[in-house]
């Protein structure tokens, strides 16, 4: 159980975060391939591929310099910032104060911005422009959530496996329907990684400075649990407080 | 140049989006790392007021978020 736990929260949270990020890619590169055409939106996705695929053989073999428990602790501290950010955004749409993410919104947005510059002559290189940044700009999230869920513990394989099998989970789906993945309940998944990911940067930081939690990695579902129960209790005191917020936890 | 500048911009920003929360959460771990290291504080008590800590930053970046919008 005690070596079951790390690995499972880790194929679970870099699953899951990374499963968010690759919808959200996935609707602006379908997005340039059905309004222009899939050579720029193909060609634009497999350079920043590429690009990430570089950034990670450039910086990857340099974690295995820092001592452990250094990399816990700024792995940690990161992991606080990076968790935190995505759980209150994710109590905040529940409540109403932000809105949802909506793929079919971002679909139709980025379709019209497409025609719009049909007529341009750089048109494919815009649109391949498009794809490119999309799947850079949530790819590098992807790294960022792989390495830092995979290096406090020596995991990066498990968390590569995680976004891989997100990758083509999303891909196999998205191929299938052939429009935007709408239907994921964006925050709810977002608000369950938020979650994850700041139990992971509490746990870590807290190792970092030499804390030897009571029952080992174990104490990593305790402190989730706590964070879960502590977030939800927000959610019922917001709406609560501000009835005047309408909520939408559901999506 | 450009991609480099694309990667950074989009690096800073997914660890600061509400920046007194950000501020926040780096003022509480630095100022439970120093007293861990230079008072002694024990290591475990050090991280269970972690835990309070972030949750309390939270509560209070959600609550300025809510009353903004609710005025």
């Amino acid at each position: 159980m005690q070596t079951l736990t790390p690995i499972l929260s880790t194929v679970t949270a870099a699953f899951l975060a990374s499963f968010v990020e690759v919808v959200e890619a996935f609707t602006i590169v379908l997005a340039v391939g059905v309004t222009r055409s899939w050579r720029p939106a193909l060609t634009g996705a497999a350079l920043a591929l590429a690009v990430l695929a570089a950034l990670v053989l450039a910086f990857g073999p340099l974690l295995a310099l820092v001592p452990i428990t250094t990399l816990q602790f700024v792995v940690g501290v990161l992991l606080i910032l990076f968790g935190m950010r995505w759980l209150r955004k994710a109590i905040l749409r529940s409540v109403g104060v932000i809105a949802l993410h909506d793929e079919e919104a971002a679909f139709s947005e980025e379709t019209a911005a497409l025609r719009q510059q049909a007529n341009d002559r750089r048109a494919d290189y815009l649109a391949g422009l498009a794809s490119f940044k999309a799947v850079l700009l949530e790819g590098v999230e992807v790294v960022f959530i792989v390495i830092a869920v995979g290096s406090a513990h020596g995991q990066t394989l498990y968390a590569s496996l995680g976004a891989l099998a997100a990758f083509i989970l999303v891909m196999l789906v998205g191929l299938a329907v052939h429009r935007p993945l709408a239907r994921v309940p964006e925050n709810a998944l977002k608000f369950v990684v938020g979650l994850m990911l700041t139990s992971f940067g509490i746990f870590w930081t807290g190792e970092g400075i030499g804390a030897d939690w009571p029952g080992a990695d174990l104490a990593l579902l305790a402190i989730f649990a706590i964070v879960t129960l502590a977030s939800f209790a927000m959610v019922r005191w917001l709406r609560s407080a501000y009835p005047a917020l309408t909520g939408g936890f559901a999506r | 140049m450009n991609v480099i500048r694309l990667i950074a911009k989009e690096f800073f920003g997914m660890f600061v989006d509400d920046g007194n929360l950000a501020l926040l959460a780096l003022v509480l771990v630095v100022i439970i790392a120093a007293a861990v290291k230079l008072l002694a504080l024990p290591p475990l008590l050090g991280g269970a007021l972690l835990l309070v800590g972030c949750l309390a930053i939270l509560l209070l970046s959600v609550r300025r978020a809510a009353q903004a919008t609710n005025r």
